[in-house]
């Protein structure tokens, strides 16, 4: 038993000092036994993809037209979805965070609701809002004859439907960590609202942004339940990866495992950068 | 190293105490015979089958019948896209019987492990269904190849989708539709909330909607016509209940409650 934990035990202590600072010793089997189960339960079926991938024919798959047309897209929306998001989502953290109105906590609440709500429910409530009979989509009809249901647009609708609260969290948080005596030096010096959110907000937050835009574009992009629902499934136009994996699955299943490797691959590539990204704030 | 296992004193006797009691659950022991699980013969057993959506409203039924029938036994369903269910099937999803909306995703199965030979129980054929008042005007099947009638089908890898295809292909029609949905339950959907003009979704499935959805007989339907397979799979947890569920769907009884919601009898 010893000469097994010994080593653990340093590398345990060796990782102990840059976190939690410096508990060195003994090893809390009582948490690391939970622990590595719990990793192994995260880190698996992720494994298990790679285990049953048609490596053989993985190149061969990747280039067909269906996948790359999926991929394209899927990088398009995502990307067009964290721009809206940018434009949007930012005045509205800088809403919450610094301006104190009436039923602020509610509308808080409200703006972190499409985190929780199941995908499906939210293409169904787009469907009944933005949809050809829907409250807003039947006068869109009408007046300029656009429909977003089963366009591109619809998918971007979708995705950032779904993407925005992870901006708006990130940069919200960021707005309240700022020093606000910045700010109210930049008043004191006769700078206007807007030229103070421009010149000293905006670079103070960059990095709160560029995290949450970083979380937001990846959320987009394995947007499945909401773009299925609200932007239906059409190759080359709403068929995202998402949904290429989901159908693949239903008559080639390496097919979909390739697809999946993909996403993989792309989430884990945006995901590392970004946690080098929080502890390049620190 | 005693230091080490003292500190276990506290945690080590629980965690014991919780295995030898969850172990003894799992024996089955004299005690606990309110106990859900694995009983002597006579007590709860569960029948698990697996069916293609469009059997929701008819299987549950069955699965009525059939529990008032053998007292004791449960029927759990798993209702979705055959290709999906089959999919779980073949991955190794505890299923007892499987009925399928194709012979093609039957195979999936049958091919993958044993299962007694399928039997055909009903067929279905297609509809155009439109949203109430027919705003586009769809009266045959030609009307849906009109760039201006948004029509929606199912996916081609799901057994509604491929009867769409064959029913066009007979009829030498192309059509362009807005989406391809992975179900024929999300097909209708988008025709009831309005959002396509048309879609192509199986005559069972209109009544279903009834009131949102018109459905319109096509005479190409007959070229697409889907049956629908079932089979008991050996190696299930309960066998002897899986050939009995069969047997009752293809009973006078079983075919009843199904051409009462439109399917053809085979």
């Amino acid at each position: 038993m010893t000469p097994s934990s010994a080593p653990t035990g340093r590398d345990g202590a060796r990782r102990g000092p840059g976190s939690a600072g410096g508990v060195a010793g003994r090893v809390p089997w009582i948490l690391v036994v939970p622990a590595v189960l719990g990793m192994a339960f995260l880190v698996l079926p992720l494994a298990g993809l790679l285990v049953r991938a048609p490596w053989p024919t993985l190149l061969e798959r990747l280039g067909e037209p269906q996948v790359l047309e999926a991929l394209r897209l899927s990088l398009v929306t995502a990307t067009l979805a964290t721009l809206v998001c940018l434009l949007l989502g930012v005045p509205l953290a800088w809403l919450l965070a610094r301006v104190a109105f009436p039923g602020r906590r509610l509308v808080r609440a409200l703006v972190t609701v499409p985190l929780v709500l199941p995908p499906v429910v939210g293409g169904v409530a787009l469907l009944l809002v933005l949809g050809r009979r829907g409250l807003i989509g039947q006068w869109l009809d009408a007046t300029f004859g656009v429909t977003l249901p089963f366009t591109t647009a619809g998918v971007v609708v979708a995705e950032a439907f779904v993407a925005m609260p992870f901006l708006v969290i990130s940069v919200e948080g960021a707005l309240r960590a700022a020093d606000l005596r910045f700010e109210e030096a930049a008043a004191t010096l006769g700078a206007s609202r807007w030229i103070i959110f421009r010149r000293v907000t905006l670079p103070l937050v960059a990095p709160g942004i560029t995290a949450g835009a970083v979380l937001c574009w990846a959320r987009a992009l394995g947007e499945f339940g909401a773009t299925i629902t609200f932007a239906g499934n059409f190759p080359g136009r709403t068929q995202t990866m998402p949904l290429a994996v989901y159908l693949a699955l239903e008559s080639e299943p390496e097919a979909a495992i390739v697809l999946s490797l993909v996403l993989l691959a792309v989430s884990v590539v945006i995901l590392a950068s970004l946690r080098a990204r929080w502890t390049e704030i620190r | 190293m005693f230091r080490r296992l003292s500190r276990w004193a506290g945690p080590l006797p629980l965690a014991l105490v919780l295995a030898v009691s969850l172990s003894g659950c799992g024996a089955g022991g004299s005690a606990a015979p309110s106990s859900a699980s694995a009983s002597p013969a006579g007590a709860d057993t569960t029948l698990t089958v697996f069916a293609a959506a469009s059997l929701t409203g008819t299987f549950t039924e069955l699965g009525r019948i059939f529990e008032a029938a053998h007292p004791g036994t449960s029927v759990k369903f798993n209702f979705g896209s055959s290709a999906t269910l089959a999919q779980q099937i073949v991955q190794g999803a505890p299923a007892d019987v499987f009925a399928a909306a194709s012979p093609a995703t039957m195979k999936t199965v049958t091919d993958a492990g044993p299962a007694t030979a399928p039997v055909t129980f009903v067929r279905n054929t297609l509809q155009i269904a439109v949203p109430a008042g027919n705003p586009a005007h769809v009266d045959e099947l030609k009307d849906l190849t009109d760039p201006k009638v948004k029509v929606a089908l199912c996916a081609e890898q799901v057994p509604c989708g491929a009867a769409a295809v064959k029913a066009l292909d007979a009829a030498g029609l192309k059509v362009t539709p807005v989406t391809l949905e992975q179900d024929v339950k999300a097909t209708l959907t988008k025709v009831e909330l309005g959002e396509v003009d048309a879609a192509l979704v199986y005559t069972t499935d209109v009544p279903a909607a009834a009131g949102k959805v018109k459905g319109i007989d096509f005479p190409e339907a007959d070229k697409a016509i889907n049956d629908y397979p079932i089979a008991a799979l050996s190696g299930a947890p309960a066998p002897e209940p899986a050939k009995q569920f069969v047997d009752l769907v293809l009973s006078p009884q079983g075919r009843d409650v199904l051409t009462k919601a439109g399917f053809e009898a085979p």
